[in-house]
């Protein structure tokens, strides 16, 4: 899959693995260069894992602070788990990304930005008083300053077709062809993907493509560049066919797949909030799966329409991030009164209220678990990687018609948006789905009879004669469902409502121990954290000493063991980007004296925080805030930070 | 999903017990809603419909209990949602027979919004609004239908707010059928709900409710025998719109208002009348006569045809598979770019 070495090249260094960041105005077209050299850096064979990071505003103004957009991707020749903590390389289109960025980037990192926004009002806009291209402020870095834009405008100078705004927006196809150089990538997957995308525009086509090719050949002819000459061999991983796949992608197939293999209709019900429309516009594309995606007036409408498909038969799923999750909990609540089999997707974000739409946090766990009026136990399950959203999608269906219960299934921005590469699973290994629909048998209906198994009541679908049936949000005598007002039955819907979703306990694997079944410490998480843990985990290991690691995919019911695992250490450590609720459930339910280790910063864990606050109980020191020197923050010492 | 067959030749025979089912029926004695019941009741049951392909949609308050005392398919949802719930019963299964049932609080208050959407995306469920003009399930607050200067538990020195029109408010959110009925013209209301029923798209109704218990006489200036004819307007389609005792009255347009005018005076003749076209597309004129309250307009105010909601979207579903084949799981798991490794 390697090209051979480009011309001119004597030996290109090999590395096991690099971090990458790019970064730029909105406008920059940061996102695509990203997604671009992830595909082509899967395909190569590398092991990756991605971290775009959006601004909050639409289009802060150009040129400022908090327009820019970055994308970071950390590939190797071996297993990895996290975007990388530190770029050894930064692409930066302008001064504020260069601000934004540059004290990231790895003492002697590779540093390559465009020169033509370095003028007085662009260096103003990002607060530089003097050009750090030519001072002496970055010369802790292997600087390449380079007139990309310029360049682009040059290679383009010929074509008729295209303004010279257009030819200047291709500038970021020139820094990704410089990109592929230095890595020594085939340029075959972009120039399709740039054929394909701009099919309707064949002078675009060409300008981009025109670009990416300059750029390349520029890094060839230019003897600097020789020096950064790298080649990272493709990680040995399972044979297969393999994709990349970002979180919300693999989300939205898996829904899919659990329709066709459930052989029910899928139903989409969702209302635009970042981060979690992307699961809806992907959905909206595959009609031909019969799916039905419905854009309601509203999160409490599109709650609402979904427990109205599941009563119609149908696989009813609603997507969401945390706002939209607090305007579902009243139709949620319906769904569990009347035991109505529904997935709710919140891909979580930074909270409360509005908060950090654009970044990632895991602070609705509690919210998830509790959030509702009244006794309302769901199901919950949190998958722990991109790719994962595939199988716990269907995972997430399949509890929820097995057990006739609304299932919440938590991902959140890091892993909504973060993409890795995915081995594609044959159809038959992925999980059965059976479902059957109730059928009049001669005997009076009760749709509040329990199977014996699973508690979970009949899925009787209007248009099925002879089980006509009223069910509703007051409670239901047992049986019957008709509504009752009998205090011992009101008692004992609520203890089988709860006893129903415990039960899902036997249907769901254990919790197993990655790492040292006898370390004295065990570090738990759950989500999206279980990268940086691994990674960690990893590191501790390989200075020598013992640490055990396990990740809950299932929160609530926890899996059977998850007790038992617990008491096994001395020392139970939790990594959460909360204030500790995960910490807090394992408290209350099972006395364990966790301890928590937390961020709020609206970024995923590095590898090397957890590590810190590892090694920190280890030598019984107290965890520090990540990424500062201070304390860790808590309600009592934040003053004194 | 059992799909669902009904077509007009095969039109079964069932009677109003069929539709009854074996609950209690548990409103105050002298509630309008008995009268609604029985009405709706024995329309289901000439629709020749089976059964199990209804299901009755509610939201919350005292007409929302409706769908208990009917023996089909039910859902007693919560406050103001029973149209987006319906929205979703409706769209996975096209083939249902779906019915809204509300009130004044539940609709026009809570469920504004929900109403207003259902309205205008033309879904083909039919919306039965019990208008009382108050909250009585939660024992007598002003609702938003009740008049301005409303005296009850919560307004103790009487509502402050505009109250808002349902039928106005229907027409405005582009609903392709609308009408309005009261509880005691019961053949009235049932020839209203069998158009309803046989509209393709969404249906409106405001039923004029009386609540014997918090809002007694709620519409005693409209609906009392004694002066009926002269304060209603039935509305024929084609016909001029003439009412009043001896049919001697009729509404004229004046500008851009409705009058009322007694023919004969004046050289007014039949001619003058404005004549009703409930197929009329633009809905001024309807709006218009849904404003009037002395006399009070009653009738079907307007039946356009126009594609259903949730034949559109399915009709989405059908193109996409014809454009592009049924949907291949294993092509759509591998996406655009793939590599193997060996
Ligand atoms: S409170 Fe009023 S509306 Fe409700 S059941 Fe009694 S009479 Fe009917």
């Amino acid at each position: 899959m390697q090209k051979p070495l480009a011309p001119g090249v004597q030996e290109r260094k090999r590395l096991e693995h690099v971090t990458v960041r790019f970064a730029g105005d909105s406008g920059d077209g940061v996102q695509i260069t990203g997604d671009q050299f992830t595909n082509t850096t899967a395909i190569a064979g590398n092991d990756l894992a991605t971290l775009p990071d959006y601004p909050a505003e639409i289009r802060a103004p150009a040129g400022t602070l908090p327009g820019v957009s970055g994308f970071q991707i950390q590939f190797a020749a071996t297993d990895i788990y996290t975007p990388g903590d530190q770029p050894d390389v930064l692409v930066a289109f302008n001064p504020a990304a260069l601000k934004v960025h540059v004290n990231d980037l790895v003492q002697n990192g590779v540093l390559i930005v465009d020169t033509k926004k370095f003028d007085k009002i662009n260096m103003a806009k990002a607060g530089y008083a003097t050009n750090p291209l030519e001072d002496s402020s970055l010369s802790n870095y292997r600087l390449f300053s380079e007139p990309i834009t310029d360049m682009t405008m040059r290679s383009l100078q010929g074509l008729e077709s295209v303004s010279a705004r257009e030819k200047e927006r291709c500038k970021n196809f020139f820094a990704l062809g410089m990109a592929y150089w230095i890595f020594n990538r085939d340029l075959g997957p972009s120039l399709r993907w740039i054929q394909d995308k701009f099919k309707k525009s064949p002078g675009i086509a060409e300008a981009c493509q025109t670009a990416l090719k300059a750029g390349y050949n520029y890094c060839d002819m230019t003897d600097a560049f020789q020096a950064v000459a790298y080649e990272i061999p493709a990680a040995p991983t399972k044979p297969g066919l393999y994709r990349n796949i970002s979180g919300n992608q693999a989300l939205a197939t898996g829904l899919v797949a659990a329709s066709v293999r459930s052989g029910l209709k899928l139903f989409y019900g969702a209302y635009p909030i970042t981060p979690a429309s992307d699961i809806l516009h992907e959905l909206a594309k595959h009609k031909n799966f019969g799916v039905i995606t419905f854009q309601a007036e509203d999160e409490i409408a599109a709650m609402a329409a979904v427990v109205g498909a599941a009563f119609s038969g149908a696989l009813s799923v609603a997507g969401t991030a945390g706002p939209g999750l607090a305007l579902k909990s009243e139709a949620m609540s319906l769904a569990i009164m009347t035991e109505l089999p529904v997935v709710v997707i919140d891909v979580q974000r930074g909270g409360p209220s509005t908060g950090l739409p654009t970044k990632t946090e895991q602070a609705d766990l509690l919210f998830a678990m509790y959030g509702r009026h009244g006794e309302s136990p769901v199901a919950i399950l949190a998958p722990a990687t991109p790719a994962e959203n595939f199988l716990f999608a269907i995972e997430a269906c399949r509890l929820a018609v097995r057990h006739m219960t609304p299932v919440i299934l938590l991902s959140d921005g890091y892993l909504a948006n973060g993409s890795e590469p995915w081995r594609i699973p044959e159809l038959s290994e992925l999980p059965e789905m059976k479902t059957e629909f109730a059928h009049a048998n001669g005997k009076e209906f009760m749709p509040y009879a329990r199977d014996e198994k699973t508690l979970s009541r009949p899925w009787a679908v209007p248009g099925t004669p002879g089980l006509e049936h009223r069910i509703g949000g007051l409670e239901s005598r047992e049986l019957t469902g008709d509504v009752s007002y009998d205090p011992h039955n009101h008692e004992r819907m609520c203890v089988l409502r709860a006893a129903k979703v415990a039960r899902i306990a036997e249907d769901i694997p254990p919790l197993e121990v990655m790492g040292d079944e006898d370390a004295e410490v065990l570090v738990i998480g759950w989500g999206s954290t279980y990268g940086a843990i691994r990674s960690a985990c990893r590191r501790v290991q390989e200075a020598g000493r013992k640490v055990a690691q396990a990740h809950l995919r299932y929160l609530n019911p926890l899996p059977r063991n998850t007790e038992q695992v617990l008491k096994r250490y001395k020392k139970v450590i939790c990594p959460e980007i909360n204030l500790g609720q995960l910490s807090h459930l394992l408290r209350g339910r099972f006395l364990v004296d966790v301890i928590p280790l937390n961020k709020m910063q609206g970024s995923p864990f590095t590898g090397r925080e957890v590590l810190e606050g590892i090694e920190a109980v280890m030598e019984g020191r107290p965890v520090r805030q990540p990424g500062s020197d201070r304390p860790f923050l808590t309600t009592s010492n934040y003053s004194e930070g | 999903m059992p799909a669902i067959t009904a077509s007009k030749a095969e039109k079964q025979k069932f009677t109003k017990a069929d539709f009854q089912s074996n609950q209690e029926v548990r409103w105050c004695p002298g509630c309008g809603d008995y009268a609604i019941l029985t009405g709706a009741l024995q329309v289901f049951a000439g629709l020749g419909i089976p059964r199990e392909n209804f299901v009755m949609v509610s939201g919350i308050g005292c007409s929302s209990r409706f769908p208990y005392y009917v023996n089909t398919y039910g859902f007693h949802t919560i406050h103001g949602r029973a149209p987006a719930v319906a929205t979703g019963v409706k769209l996975a299964n096209p083939e249902l027979q779906v019915w809204v049932i509300t009130g004044d609080g539940d609709g026009m208050s809570i469920g504004g919004n929900h109403l207003m959407h259902a309205l205008r995306r033309n879904l083909d469920i039919k919306i039965l609004m019990f208008n009382n003009r108050i909250y009585g399930l939660t024992k007598g607050q002003y609702s938003p239908t009740s008049e301005y200067g409303k005296v009850t538990k919560s307004t103790p020195f009487g509502s402050v707010d505009q109250p808002v029109n349902p039928v106005s408010f229907a027409l405005a959110s582009e609903a392709t059928f609308v009408a309005r009925t009261a509880d005691i013209y019961l053949p009235h209301l049932q020839s209203v709900l069998n158009r309803a029923a046989e509209h393709k798209g969404v249906a409106f109704i405001e039923i004029l409710q009386n609540c014997v218990i918090f809002n007694d006489g709620a519409f005693k200036d409209v609906t009392e025998r004694s002066i009926r004819d002269d304060e209603n307007v039935l509305l024929e389609d084609g016909k001029p719109m003439i009412f009043g005792k001896g049919r001697k009255k009729g509404l004229r347009l004046k500008g851009l208002s409705v009058e009322s005018v007694e023919l004969g005076q004046d050289g007014v003749t039949e001619k003058d009348l404005l004549v009703h076209d409930q197929r009329a597309e633009d809905q001024t004129l309807a709006y218009m006569l849904s404003r009037l309250d002395h006399p009070t307009v009653m009738g079907i105010f307007r039946d356009v045809t126009r594609p259903s909601f949730e034949r559109r979207a399915h009709e989405q579903v059908q193109n996409a598979k014809e454009r592009y084949g049924e949907g291949d799981l294993l092509d759509l798991i591998r996406g655009k770019e793939t590599w193997t490794i060996k």
